[in-house]
């Protein structure tokens, strides 16, 4: 026996009996430690373990198509890809970023900056460097999936507006849901959803939106995808037909190529819009993608609003064109007899002040007066009526309120009365004001398409259409201010003699064979003499001209305001194209103006060719 | 009484638990390699599994009394191991540990916890008393600090952490003072919480160093993302378990060193508590055979060695399940006989063998 060995060798029985006891409770304390986890807060965990390997990928469904009254496409959209920068791993990120900024082409400080602004945002939430990428960027991708896999490409849809400045004030455009938005409806959006901002797009984004689909895929702890789990496919938005009729709103852009202004077309039997233009436009091509900061800014601060639909967001003096509603006051009323004349040496004093008119038109009945526009009749006719009278029947027309056309944000314009001046002015209506509204100037304020609606009403005999957009649109309520026959009658030829009679203001240079037409002209001085400071410049007078055919009980209304024009009567030839372009079509005589196809796209535009190369469902 | 050991007086019971063990080990290696670029690593762990057993026979022939004997020469050489490793070593995953042998590498310091066995089981017994005094505990102490900070520079804070409990365990049969272990028992109670705490005052960068100490063979996402993914794993597990090869956790990777340190994790995500509870009864059966072979030993050395050997294993069990469900940080200490690993395989079996050894010469004189 080796000498360290020898001696005592009992065994420490009880320490080792200790030893088992404790190690018993130590396998029972881990246990209990597993049964928290596995039992109490098994659910807790089956659902991270979820969330871990599952990873939810949008399919983003197609926004509807928008169609004009023949089926033609105005807006579409169509798929394209947006390249994915994933930020999981922050080394292999850096690693990559020289690479990825010469191939796909994007600045080092843009790169950061797009970096910085997703730095508060999950690390698995990947940043979209590049929204619309072109076949080149796609096969730099493809070929790179090897060493950049932080790169990845998402199929996404894309709105499209074939005719650019076509329509676009009307359409709208589309953009990324607002954080305000998302704030008051969080269960129909989520971060990144596309919904309309403006017109159309914004008025039927929920008919037009469609579902979303989600591609479940499982991925592995570096974020592969190991395979699909399910797939829900994206319901595409159903499409909308317009009241729209291409060819009309290519004759009526056509028109205004180089102008300012409004146009609207209806059916005047229904209230269906045919065309509505307004100048200066933008190209909602541009935000169908990302609209650089700088170029938002700069559309917003525009003076010349091009954002702005003037054919419903102008409020504007209609000028002469609202002489049809002071006879109509005057007819209706009784208060002045249907026959009454006036004497117009080319001016006249009412309250101590001198009102001028263009022409000294001698002896001037009602006729007369508007067929060549006499102001100093008007004046006559306004000083005793009254303003409140004016007030009762312009609001009975559809002036000064909205329509109610199915697009956003319309405007209401304004008709002052006695209350109104009181109530806005606080002091009482100086009746000498009464006299520039009998001409349509001083503190009215309309917009073309209520210009449009008063004028049907007044050769329909009162009843007040419905404007709108949506070809079945449904519960459409017509207005109604009977008026009498007599008062049609009168006013309808007097309108028909502005175009075809030798003294109409039109001097007869809108003339159509075969076409009841009938109309009026307006010529308005613009009320804001800040704006003209601000553009530096003097603003001529706006010019307007409303046309109906056939003159009573018209088919079709036609609103044209030209800002600085100069005279209505330079607007016409605008309005008589588009009622012209409505017979031809209605008789098969149709011939697209030659300057159609000139519509150029915008030079900021986006491709429209969807982008090929890389394999879509 | 007979004259000599025989091999019919192994522990067959003992054999059939780590028998067991090592089937559920290479199962769930096989469940989380299997479909991916490290499929078939199961065949090399029972080709370690089979080296081991081998060397447990081996070990066994040799009386324990033969090896208690060289002691000093063995510590010596392991020193001296450790040494070379730390001047010539492999570097892999950013840590020395590896020394190449005739084509293969070994960790030393695996080697090291067989020698510290020995060695402290021969001191305790040298010490012949049944009241340690304090001067007894320095001696345990340097005699088993010299190791664990020659390991620690590696560094492998596990296996350093794994000598340790051999002194303790040691001690406490030797009949440590109750007096003396309360004061051990409360300076490593307030060090280690301390300890762990410092690390938050620490500058970033410092931080990181301990971290890389702590775990460095992968540190990718940092600790915390470890330990709440085998967290995820076991959780998501569930009473019953998805069922064999059906873990998302593991089979997609999510669970770090799934194969490794961490197969518990694998194994409580596709087998469930009840997978849990076999595994852990199946350690505290080993355990207790092995308290049984402690209290039949010949002699109190055969009990210190096979109480050494039960202070590693039960040690490597306690830490690796608690680090498995977030009771403890992540320190690289396998689950014996399960995790992957060649030495460490190899190094249970010996030890079993060592185990074998004792209990094969109870009855002989």
């Amino acid at each position: 026996m080796a000498p360290w060995n020898v001696g005592d060798q009992k065994i420490p029985q009880s320490r080792l009996i200790l030893f088992s006891y404790v190690s018993a409770a130590l396998v029972i304390l881990l246990l209990v430690g597993f049964w928290k986890l596995q039992v109490v807060q098994s659910e807790h965990y089956a659902d991270l373990a979820d969330k871990n390997g599952i990873r939810p990928i949008a399919i983003i469904a197609p926004r509807g198509a928008m169609l004009d009254r023949e089926g033609r496409v105005l807006v579409d959209s169509y798929p394209s890809f947006s390249i994915l920068l994933m930020r999981d791993n922050p080394k292999q990120l850096e690693k990559s970023l020289p690479q990825i900024e010469e191939g796909l082409g994007i600045s080092k400080e843009d790169l950061q900056q797009q970096l910085d602004a997703a730095r508060s945002e999950p690390k698995f939430l990947p940043v979209v460097i590049k929204p619309a990428a072109t076949e080149g960027d796609i096969a730099f991708v493809e070929s790179h999936r090897a060493d950049l896999p932080v790169l990845e490409l998402i199929m996404v849809q894309r709105r499209r507006y074939p005719f650019g400045q076509m329509l676009a004030n009307t359409v709208g455009y589309v953009g990324e849901v607002s954080p305000q938005e998302l704030e008051k409806n969080p269960d129909k959006y989520k971060p990144g959803d596309i919904v309309g901002k403006a017109g159309l797009e914004k008025e039927y984004n929920d008919q037009i939106v469609g579902t979303d689909g989600m591609r479940r895929v499982v991925v592995n702890s570096v974020g592969k995808v190991i395979r699909t789990l399910d797939n829900i496919d994206a319901i595409p938005g159903k499409p909308i037909q317009l009241t729209i009729d291409e060819d009309l709103q290519r004759v009526a852009e056509t028109d205004f190529a180089n102008k300012e202004g409004a146009l609207v077309a209806m059916d005047a039997r229904t209230g269906e819009v045919l065309a509505m233009v307004s100048r200066p436009t933008f190209d909602p091509n541009d935000f169908a993608v990302r609209i650089p900061p700088p170029e938002w800014a700069a559309l917003n601060s525009d003076p010349n609003t091009p954002l702005l639909n003037r054919a419903i967001q102008a409020q504007l003096a209609p000028g002469s064109v609202f002489k049809v509603v002071m006879a109509t006051a005057m007819l209706e009323s009784k208060a002045i007899p249907a026959n009454y004349t006036a004497y117009c040496p080319g001016s006249a004093v009412f309250y101590g002040r001198v009102f001028h008119c263009d022409h000294a038109h001698g002896e001037v009945d009602l006729h007369k007066g508007i067929v060549a526009s006499c102001d100093v009749y008007f004046y006559h006719v306004g000083q005793q009526l009254g303003i409140d009278r004016i007030a009762y029947y312009a609001t009975s027309l559809g002036l000064g309120q909205r329509t109610g056309i199915d697009l956003p944000s319309e405007q209401s314009g304004l008709i002052p009365s006695e209350e109104w001046s009181e109530r806005v002015n606080h002091h009482k209506w100086y009746p000498g004001s009464t006299i520039s509204v009998a001409i349509g100037q001083g503190a009215v304020m309309v917009t073309p398409i209520q210009l449009a609606r008063m004028i049907v009403t007044v050769a329909n005999g009162g009843t007040l259409i419905p404007p709108h957009l949506l070809k079945d649109a449904q519960g459409l309520k017509p207005g109604s201010f009977p008026l009498s026959e007599d008062t049609v009658q009168q006013l309808t030829d007097a309108m028909w003699g502005v175009v075809n009679e030798p003294d109409g203001t039109t001097s007869e240079t809108v003339k159509l064979q075969n076409v009841d037409f009938a109309g009026k002209t307006g010529t308005a001085q613009t009320e804001s003499f800040e704006l003209q400071n601000k553009l530096g410049k003097h603003l001529k007078e706006n010019g307007w001209f409303i046309g109906i055919a056939p003159r009573r009980n018209p088919e079709i209304v036609v609103a044209a305001l030209v800002q600085g024009a100069g005279w209505g009567s330079s607007v016409a030839p605008i309005v008589r194209d588009v009622v012209k372009a409505y017979y031809d079509k209605k008789n098969g005589t149709f011939v697209q103006p030659s300057t159609a196809q000139n519509i150029p796209p915008s030079a900021t535009s986006p491709s429209l060719e969807p982008v090929s190369g890389a394999q879509r469902p | 009484m007979k004259d000599r050991p025989q091999v019919q007086d192994f522990d067959w019971m003992l054999l059939a638990i780590v028998g067991a063990i090592s089937c559920l080990g290479v199962i769930e290696i096989y469940s989380s390699t299997h479909s991916s670029a490290m499929a078939g690593m199961q065949w090399k762990q029972l080709m370690w599994i089979g080296i081991g057993v081998v060397g447990m026979f081996l070990i066994s022939r040799i009386d324990y009394h033969t090896l208690l004997d060289q002691a000093p020469v063995l510590y010596m050489v392991g020193i001296a191991g450790l040494l070379v490793v730390l001047a010539v070593g492999y570097s892999r995953l950013g840590a020395k540990r590896w020394i190449s042998l005739g084509g293969q590498t070994l960790q030393v310091s695996e080697l090291m916890k067989l020698i510290i066995i020995i060695v402290l089981a021969r001191y305790f017994t040298e010490v012949r008393t049944d009241r340690l005094t304090l001067r007894d505990l320095a001696k345990v102490a340097v005699i088993t600090l010299v190791p664990v900070g020659l390991i620690l520079k590696q560094p492998d804070l596990g296996t350093a952490m794994v000598l340790v409990p051999v002194a303790f365990v040691g001690a406490f049969f030797a009949g440590i003072e109750w007096k003396h272990a309360a004061v051990g028992a409360l300076l490593i109670a307030l060090l280690v919480p301390l300890a762990w705490n410092m690390r938050r005052h620490l500058k970033p960068y410092q931080q990181q160093r301990i971290q890389t100490f702590l775990h460095p063979e992968e540190d990718q996402r940092g600790a915390g993302y470890q330990i709440l993914q085998s967290e995820i794993a076991v959780g998501s597990g569930g009473f019953w378990g998805k069922g064999f090869g059906k873990g998302s956790q593991n089979q997609l990777g999510f669970v770090p060193v799934r194969y490794s340190d961490f197969i518990l994790a694998s194994l409580a995500e596709e087998q469930g508590f009840i997978g849990v509870c076999v595994v852990l009864l199946l350690y505290l059966g080993l355990i207790l055979r092995l308290v049984d072979n402690a209290q039949k030993a010949k002699d109190r050395a055969g009990m210190y060695v096979v109480m050494g050997v039960t202070a590693i294993l039960g040690f490597h069990v306690l830490v690796n399940a608690s680090m498995v469900i977030g009771y403890m940080p992540v320190t690289g200490i396998p689950l014996p006989l399960m995790s992957y690993g060649g030495s460490a395989t190899a190094f249970v079996f010996l030890a079993l063998g060592l185990v074998m050894n004792v209990r094969m010469r109870r009855f002989v004189n």
